[in-house]
């Protein structure tokens, strides 16, 4: 377990910044993709209209 | 109770009972041997299993549950941690009102070590965050995962387990304070067999949340699911790693932190600021996303908010915990990194709250009328206000005024009381009639006489905190003309006396609301339901095939 403090510091300026680049992308991606809208439509209109029907 | 779970589970609970028993046994034996305050806990232990034994044995031979329940929710788990958590909610903020009056009058201890303020502060917060909020947490959970997977729990043992066995923690935490025992860890005070004990139950609770989704009938895991469970997974983590630590004997309370120095301080709010994020936040904008649109009757605003909200918050909260370390031993980079992401933070949780409240935009004369939807109306302000305060005081600049006054308490207080008892008393009042099949809460009145006593006794509090805490802090860095300070602390003191008796005011306020809501939920209960069971209020056959 010797890791440098710099090597540390290296890494978490580099790799961490890419890193979360990465994941905010990926995010705002899966969020905002089309095809996903009606999916995600139909989720939030789910729980309150047909909550006490069985689906389909 | 009892009489809902199979045979096979009755004797499951009966075995489990019997080997926590020995364990408990064992620990008073131990704690006996060397004259440690375990031998307290062990008791404990020890009485509260055979008290749950005498539970489940007294209705051992009652018949087995029809297969029909399969084709209904199970809510038993539910209702009992909802009762629960208001009694913990009770407890914790009886002892917090306590608190704030013997900040005003420090002989309220009446000489006695159990009631000194070290002691009943953690009793405080413990009873509170853990014990009102866990249990509301998992009660709410367990209602929220069934309902939006359309799936039954998977059986009627683990949800139990859960539930008893995370009370049983609460009750060693908070017994552990009175009796002196502690690791002296903010929010993780417990020693390491509660420890222990608690990784258990929490793998019980993921696991059975998983199961559930497992089960799913819904092909989309609706958003709630997704903040409850960061709430288990991150809770988990957070705990395991900031408890690592190296018991002085296997026979005693007393363990040692793996970690020391400035690493120590560092675990220490990492975990303490997650705490914040995944406790108190995380799990309450689950039951935010699942009861405000319901209560409402309408979807939530923007669904592709709470996703872009939710990886916000889950990566942005991860780095900040460094601002709780500002002008301290810890690098400076590392300061700056947990400042950035702080503000940073404002960005996600400002989407939720702006969520929430466009959900109810065309909707005021609902929350007008309905004190329910106001609670989780008022939660939502409250959550914008705590958390623009928050980043704002992650300024390391700004910090350097708050930290250590009660500006930091006042921030606390509109998070803890404003946001997440808000959110939850909003979110009971809306499932209690649903979950004992009542037309309504039994008394509308009371739920605004609730509503407005929380309200005025959170903005009391509030109010007179950050006025008192902007004062000391400005207090404690006047200068004169000579270079030397102009306060001693004991002006501050002085200072600071009216505030604190206007916060134990508010706080009175805060808990008399909480106690009327105590006795409208026992009414609404005991008040035969005049409500056909809400007719498809049940999970979908196993064998359906999911759409599409
Ligand atoms: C009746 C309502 C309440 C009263 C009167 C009250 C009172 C207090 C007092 C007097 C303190 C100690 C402040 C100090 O050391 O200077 C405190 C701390 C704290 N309370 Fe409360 N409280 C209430 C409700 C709550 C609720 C509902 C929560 C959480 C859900 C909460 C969470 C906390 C936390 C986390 C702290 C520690 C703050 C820190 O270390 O900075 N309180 N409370
Ligand atoms: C964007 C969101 C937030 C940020 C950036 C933030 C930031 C901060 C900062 C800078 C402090 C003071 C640290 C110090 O000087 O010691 C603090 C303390 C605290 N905050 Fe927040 N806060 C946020 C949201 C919340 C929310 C929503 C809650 C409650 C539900 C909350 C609960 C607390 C607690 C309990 C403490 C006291 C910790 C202690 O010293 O014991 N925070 N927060």
């Amino acid at each position: 377990m010797d890791i440098g403090h710099y090597t540390l510091v290296g890494f978490a300026k580099s790799f961490g910044l890419f890193y979360l680049l990465a994941l905010a992308a990926a995010a705002l991606l899966y969020a905002c993709w089309p095809a996903n809208r009606t999916r995600f439509d139909k989720a939030a209109r789910d729980i309150i209209e047909d909550e006490d029907k069985p689906w389909r | 109770m009892v009489s809902g779970l199979t045979v096979s589970e009755r004797q499951w609970s009966m075995a489990i009972l019997v080997i926590v028993a020995f364990v408990g046994l064992a620990m008073a034996a131990a704690g006996a041997n060397r004259a440690d305050p375990m031998q307290a806990h062990g008791f404990i232990v020890l009485l509260f299993s055979l008290a749950v034994f005498c539970f489940v044995l007294r209705d051992y031979y009652q018949p087995e549950p029809a297969a029909a329940r399969l084709a209904s929710y199970y809510d038993d788990p539910s209702k009992a941690g909802i009762v629960v958590a208001m009694l913990w909610a009770v407890f914790g903020m009886f002892i917090g009102d306590w608190v704030a009056w013997l900040l005003a009058f420090p002989d309220l201890t009446f000489d006695a070590a159990w009631s000194s303020f070290g002691r009943l502060r953690p009793a405080h917060t413990t009873g509170v965050i853990f014990g009102f909020g866990g249990n509301a947490l998992i009660a709410t959970s367990f209602h929220v995962m069934q309902r939006t997977s359309r799936a039954r729990l998977p059986d009627q043992f683990s949800p139990w387990f859960v539930l008893v066995g995370y009370n049983l923690f609460c009750l060693l935490a908070i017994s552990g304070y009175f009796l002196g025992i502690t690791q002296s860890k903010e929010y993780a005070e417990p020693e390491w067999y509660a420890d222990i004990w608690l990784v258990i139950v929490w793998v019980v609770y993921l696991v059975l949340y998983l199961r559930t989704l497992a089960r799913r009938k819904e092909p989309h895991i609706y958003v709630a699911n997704w903040y409850y469970l960061a709430f288990i997974l991150v809770v988990a983590i957070l705990h395991v790693v900031n408890n690592l630590a190296v018991p002085a004997s296997f026979a005693g309370a007393k363990s040692y932190s793996l970690f020391s120095g400035v690493q120590d301080a560092m675990t220490q709010w990492w975990y303490g600021h997650n705490a914040v994020a995944f406790f108190l936040t995380a799990g309450f904008l689950g039951m935010l996303y699942y009861y405000l649109p319901k209560r409402a009757g309408r979807p939530i605003y923007s669904y592709r908010m709470s996703i872009i909200g939710f990886w916000g918050i889950t990566f942005f909260y991860m780095w900040a915990g460094s601002h709780h370390l500002h002008y301290t031993a810890l690098p400076q980079w590392v300061q700056t990194l947990g400042m950035t992401f702080s503000v940073m933070l404002l960005v996600p949780s400002w989407i939720a709250a702006a969520n929430a409240l466009l959900t109810l935009n065309g909707a005021w004369d609902k929350v007008r009328d309905d004190a329910t939807l106001r609670f989780m109306m008022m939660a939502a302000v409250f959550y914008g206000l705590s958390t623009f305060e928050g980043s704002f005081m992650a300024i390391r600049s700004v910090n350097a005024l708050s930290h250590y006054t009660d500006w930091t308490i006042g921030h606390v207080h509109a998070g803890a009381m404003g946001w997440v008892a808000l959110i939850t008393f909003g979110s009971i009042y809306a499932v209690v009639p649903w979950l004992w099949k009542r037309e309504r809460m039994y008394s509308p009145v009371l739920v605004e006489v609730h509503f407005w006593l929380a309200l005025a006794g959170t903005l009391i509090y509030v109010f007179a905190m950050w006025n008192s805490g902007i004062i000391q802090g400005l207090m404690w860095r006047t200068y004169n003309d000579s270079g030397t300070l102009t306060y001693s602390f004991l002006d501050t003191m002085v200072a600071m006396h009216p505030y604190y008796v206007a916060r134990a005011i508010g706080g009175l306020l805060f808990l008399l609301g909480a106690i009327v809501g105590c006795y409208n939920i026992w009414m609404t209960i005991r008040r035969p339901s005049e409500l056909p069971a809400a007719s498809g209020d049940i999970p979908l056959p196993v064998n359906l095939q999911p759409a599409e």
